[in-house]
């Protein structure tokens, strides 16, 4: 016991005769570990504390402080109270001591056990003692987390001290400037308001105390630490601004003043500020305010030249709609909601009626502001504008643009939005005006002005959307426009327009569709408006219903045009499969669509294509033989099987499966075949039959995981050797996409491993013999089984990358080794991709990126000088698709290699790399910084490059570089201007366009007025 | 009105709807062909340049049009009238120097650049056509930061 004494005592010594500061934490340890408690402390530090000299009186209460930070949670109840009365007392003491009594009296309150009463002493002898805003920093930190853990553990207390305590604290945050500081403050300010403390008297005083901030300013310090944002002042203070109805008769004065500003940043905040405080408020608060508000408003919106503050006004006005909408109605008293619309329509209605004139958006968006704020609002809103709108439209017949921007204004005010959607048992407010509206788009779609027709086509699918505002006559006029539309109209807007809207009616009126346009559409779909009918089936075809009626009418195109009975080009028949594509992806999962494409859609297609590869010889080959049709075939297949139900799906791929292997043709319609069909056996003649494999590809390699493809292994012995012996390029390229669709998806194990072995080193073989005539396709099959174990982390990924790794120093496969990073970096459309959920792992480019990059540095080092550029194109293929941020990440190790790559004469290269530059520099890495000079010098070079698109891509990169920071570029711009004046003068005009963007923002560069 | 309204010389006038973008033809991406400068092309140079007192563009107001575009390449001349949109409007000269700067800017120097006021739509029309037409009284008021100020405001694109 004594020598614990006499340590701690040796200790004390040491902290503070000693001045050796890390004393205090033995000393904490000491007392956590139990060996001395608090009071041996005191009563060790006894002399200390009572010095006449000031410097020792601090290190005494610095060291008992910094004890008790440490161990305030294992005092009694009797050693906080006794502490506290002793740190009271010492807040009178010399100034230099005072930061440590707050960091003592700061631990204390964090006690649990702190007496009653006490939470209450320490704040009065806080605020009577203590000047809070003469300390520094960190001292009055202390003091408001000391006010917040003390509002946390002892609310009622502190209530106790009724309006003594906002005073206190309005007194102690007066004059605060630190952001750190402030955000604490307006902590305790929220606190204040919304626990219900007592602001009596000192409501006006606590307002302006923190209102004094409004509009927050701040710019965070370059390097700055602490990380906080204007944004975050901002929204800490409307918390405290906007918590109480009470502080209305101050604040909305404030924000009325403070529109006035000239600072965008100020008005913006004043306008959300007001849209904040509508939900606490309530029309009492309000109602001497409002015209001035109004007129505030209004101004902001008629003349402002930026969207925020515009889109700001209009929520403001509506907050403003919306909390007088919700103010309860006396017998005595008038409608406060209806006389403040009163004032809106009068302010801005008549400028509708101008439909020329500028002002008529700015008051279109503010009445449809009001309009959407409530359902009363839009009843007041939609009874005084829409018959007088509806009434300019029909009879302003003479000036199209006119009609077709009181059109669009009415389509705002029809627009529905989640708040004034009427409630159950009220009516659409639109229901009044149901006969004109639709006589007004009628009219317009009768129009020959295609803005006026596009225009009517989104006002109807809005109020196609609404229930009851079309009745089931009017819908069927609707189709019937429509179709009409489709069939006669040649302007490609409109009938996108028109195609787009009848895509949205479909959904909810499918019956008219059915009985009234596909019928339509199907007698002309062999006549010359026939792409339009394709694209305009696809687009309805979002039900079931529709489904049925619409793809066999595509079908049955497909299938005249194999029969050769109708002359349709490539690509009307690519565009027909697109559609089916379409009605495919629309269906979403929808469990009848898919069972119509596995029973009819998917064996109809298979069996046309396969008919036309056994028809066609040499003198007639049928268009379902061309590459391009067929590669528009196979997204049909592998979207529908990507969305077939388990059950569904496995019998699919039996059928093709059996198909493919064995020539199974049972499930086809028509049974007009030879017997003995071989598709995967590979003839040289008979590539019309082995490119079929491109079909197997879409149905076996889109299919859920679940399913087990069966016969897998015979499958894909048959599929490498397809791809490994045959000469026909679509066909070997397709059997190796398939086969490595296939094996990404097989469950991993032993038998993966030796399929993928014995093909890996088939492959090398082939490779290694150079005379080998069978070489490419080793090499395609090769970068696709990499791409198939790469994405899934395949542990003989790496193998098969080294492989393609060492091609890129073979004379004849290097350039093509390159490109082929291209390939394994991106996402192929058709295979390996998630929506044929395939087995993608997140962050596979970063993976192979990291473990390969220095390969490339070093083959790029050891490389003669001429195939240097084979290791810049695929560094700049792999950089190229990496995610911005890795790219951020990478670049400095990168820089030079980019730099150098832009040197190289390959343009190939310089365009990719330039490409994978471009968004880079939007925000460019410290590392870029220092490289500037390399990469003006380069960049400015390219300007001059004899090809159009390296010279507009090095443009771009220019015109990129002008939004560096000012004093990083400014030294540039004289050589810059320099050097894109000769590009203004270029033959091309595309190049030349590029060049004066980019020109005209370097003048703007460091120029007044500028940037 | 209200009395920021009062500010503005005209509050509301008349807006014109935009032509839309250039269609890129074949022809603009072979590379063997070269694209003669254009009445569109120098209008689109134009167009897009903002008013001064607007939040809109010279082509919304109908200040510039393309037909009141001339230029031939072969001669290196280009000649723009402007209309400005009151006969009265204070702001016709500097209307006429952004158009004349964003012209130097962005057109070969080889170019001959006249830029004046469509005959008989302003009322002192020839003071501000001698004004733009005098080199070394356009160089003097780009020396001039505060003009200079509110020109390259003219030509600054709206940021989005």
């Amino acid at each position: 016991m004594a020598a614990e004494s006499a340590q701690l005592a040796g200790l004390v010594e040491e902290f503070v005769a000693g001045q050796v500061d890390s004393k205090a934490a033995d000393v904490a340890a000491g007392v956590k570990a139990g060996n001395f408690n608090i009071l041996e402390l005191v009563e060790a530090l006894g002399i200390s504390l009572t010095s006449s000299q000031s410097q020792t009186r601090g290190r005494g209460v610095q060291l008992l402080s910094e004890v008790l930070q440490e161990c305030y949670s294992g005092l009694s109840e009797r050693e906080v109270e006794v502490l506290i009365a002793f740190y009271e007392n010492r807040l009178k003491d010399h100034y230099a001591i005072t930061p440590h009594v707050l960091r003592g009296l700061k631990a204390l309150a964090k006690s649990t056990v702190l007496p009653p009463g006490s939470a209450v002493s320490i704040l009065r002898s806080l605020f009577q003692d203590v000047n809070v805003q003469s300390l520094m920093l960190a001292e009055r930190s202390c003091v408001y987390n000391m006010l917040i853990s003390l509002m946390g553990s002892r609310e009622d207390e502190l209530k106790g001290l009724g309006p003594d305590f906002v005073f206190g604290f309005v007194q102690a945050v007066d004059g605060e400037r630190d952001p750190r500081n402030l955000l604490l403050a307006f902590q305790i300010a929220r606190n204040i308001i919304h626990r219900g403390y007592d602001l009596s008297q000192f409501t006006e005083e606590f307002f302006e105390v923190t209102s004094c901030y409004f509009p927050i300013d701040f710019t965070p310090p370059p390097n700055d630490a602490h990380g906080i944002t204007q944004e975050e002042l901002i929204l800490a203070l409307r918390g405290v601004l906007t918590g109480t109805p009470r502080f209305a008769e101050f604040l909305l004065p404030l924000i009325i003043e403070k529109l006035d500003s000239d600072v965008q940043n100020a008005k913006v905040d004043s306008l959300q500020t007001l849209a904040a405080c509508s939900p606490a408020y309530g029309h009492k608060e309000l109602a001497e305010f409002l015209p001035g508000l109004w007129s505030s408003i209004r101004r902001e919106v008629f003349q402002t030249a930026s969207e925020r503050v515009e889109s700001a006004g209009l929520a403001a006005l509506a907050a403003l709609t919306s909390c007088l909408s919700r103010s309860v109605l006396t017998s005595d008293s008038e409608d406060a909601l209806q006389t403040f619309l009163d004032q809106v329509l009068k302010d801005c209605q008549h400028h509708l009626y101008e439909p020329d004139l500028k002002l008529v958006w700015p008051s279109a968006k503010l009445l449809q502001a009001a309009c959407g704020a409530s359902y009363r609002s839009s009843l007041i809103v939609t009874a005084a504008v829409l018959p007088t709108l509806l009434d300019q439209y029909s009879s302003r017949t003479q000036v199209v643009c006119q009609r077709r921007t009181l059109l669009e204004v009415l389509h705002g005010f029809i627009q529905p939005t989640p708040s004034s959607r009427p409630a159950e048992g009220e009516e659409s407010v639109l229901l009044p005006f149901q006969v004109s509206l639709c006589s007004a788009v009628f009219s317009a779609l009768a129009e020959s002005s295609a803005g006026l027709q596009i225009t009517a086509t989104k006002v109807l699918a809005t109020m196609g959307q609404q229930p009851g505002l079309l009745a089931e006559s009017e819908v069927e006029k609707v189709v019937d426009h429509m179709t009409r539309l489709v069939l006669e109209e040649e302007d490609a807007q409109v009938s996108l327009a028109v195609v787009e809207c009848a895509g949205s009616l479909s959904r909810l009126h499918p019956a008219a569709f059915t009985s009234r346009m596909v019928p339509r559409l199907k007698e002309e779909i062999f006549s010359a408006v026939r792409q339009r009918c394709v694209a305009a089936l696809a687009a309805v075809s979002t039900q079931p219903v529709l489904v049925r009626e619409s793809a066999p009418v595509l079908l049955q195109v497909l299938s005249s045009v194999h029969s050769g009975s109708s002359s349709f080009s490539v690509e009307e028949v690519t565009s027909v499969c697109h559609s089916l594509q379409r009605i495919a992806e629309q269906a979403g999962g929808v469990e009848e669509i898919g069972r119509f494409f596995h029973d009819a859609v998917i064996p109809q297609l298979l069996a046309l294509t396969l008919q036309a590869a056994l028809q066609s010889n040499s003198d007639h080959s049928s268009a379902l033989t061309q590459e391009a049709v067929l590669s528009a075939v196979v997204p049909v297949i592998s979207t529908a099987c990507a969305a077939l139900q388990t059950d569904l799906a496995a019998k699919m791929a039996a059928q093709v499966v059996s198909l493919f292997l064995d020539g199974d043709v049972s499930f086809l319609p028509d049974n007009a075949y030879p017997s003995q069909i071989q598709l995967l056996k590979s003839q040289s003649e008979s590539w019309t039959q082995s490119q079929l494999v491109c079909l197997l590809m879409g149905c076996v390699c889109s299919l859920p995981r679940s399913v087990d493809v069966p016969d897998v292994d015979r499958l894909l012995g048959q599929l490498e050797e397809l791809s490994c012996s045959c000469s026909h390029a679509f066909s070997y390229t397709s059997a190796a996409k398939c086969f490595a669709g296939l094996i990404n998806k097989r469950a991993a194990g032993q038998a993966l491993d030796a399929v993928v072995e014995k093909t890996l080193e088939r492959i090398r073989t082939t490779l290694d013999c150079e005379s080998s005539a069978h070489r490419i396709q080793a090499f395609t099959l090769l970068v696709w089984v990499a791409k198939a174990l790469l994405l899934r982390y395949h542990p003989l990924s790496a193998v098969s990358t080294d492989k393609i790794f060492s091609l890129l120093s073979d004379p004849q496969l290097g350039s093509q080794a390159a490109d082929s990073f291209s390939l394994l970096m991106s996402d192929s459309p058709d295979v390996l991709n998630r929506s044929c959920h395939a087995d993608v792992r997140i962050m596979y480019r970063q993976r192979f990126f990291a473990e390969n990059s220095a390969k490339l540095v070093q083959g790029f080092n050891c490389a003669e000088q001429e195939s240097k550029s084979v290791y810049l194109k695929a560094l700049s293929h792999i950089v190229n698709n990496l995610p911005r941020q890795v790219q951020l990440s990478e670049l400095p190790a990168l820089l030079p290699l980019l730099l150098e790559a832009l040197s190289c004469p390959d343009q190939a290269v310089q365009l990719s790399t330039l490409s994978c530059l471009q968004p880079v520099l939007l925000d460019p890495p410290p590392a870029l910084t220092t490289q500037l000079e390399a990469l003006f010098s380069r960049l400015l070079a390219l300007t001059s490059s004899p090809a159009m698109k390296v010279k507009m891509a090095a443009l771009r990169c220019v015109h990129a570089l002008s939004r560096l920071p000012e004093h990083m570029v400014l030294p540039f711009r004289a050589r810059v201007l320099r050097a894109l004046a000769p590009p203004l003068d270029d033959k091309k005009r595309l190049v030349r366009k590029e060049a004066v963007s980019a020109r005209g923002e370097w003048f703007l560069l460091g120029s007044p007025g500028g940037r | 009105m209200t009395a920021a309204a009062a500010r503005l010389e005209n509050a509301n006038p008349l807006i014109f709807q935009r032509a839309g973008e250039r269609a890129l033809t074949a022809v603009e991406e072979d590379e063997t062909v070269a694209d003669p400068i254009d009445d569109r092309e120098i209008f689109d140079l134009i167009r897009s340049i903002n008013d001064p007192e607007h939040p809109l563009s010279l082509e919304e107001l109908n200040v510039v049009e393309q037909v009141r575009v001339n230029v031939d390449d072969q001669e290196s001349t280009v000649s723009v009238e402007f209309t400005p949109t009151i006969p009265h409007c204070s702001m016709a000269t500097l209307i006429g120097l952004s158009i004349k700067v964003k012209l130097l800017r962005s057109l070969p120097d080889r170019f001959k650049i006249d830029v004046h006021i469509t005959p008989g739509t302003h009322a002192s029309e020839d003071a501000v056509n001698k004004q733009l037409a005098d080199k070394e009284r356009v160089a003097a008021a780009l020396e001039n930061s505060q003009l200079l100020e509110v020109v390259n405001q003219c030509l600054s694109t709206k940021p989005v």
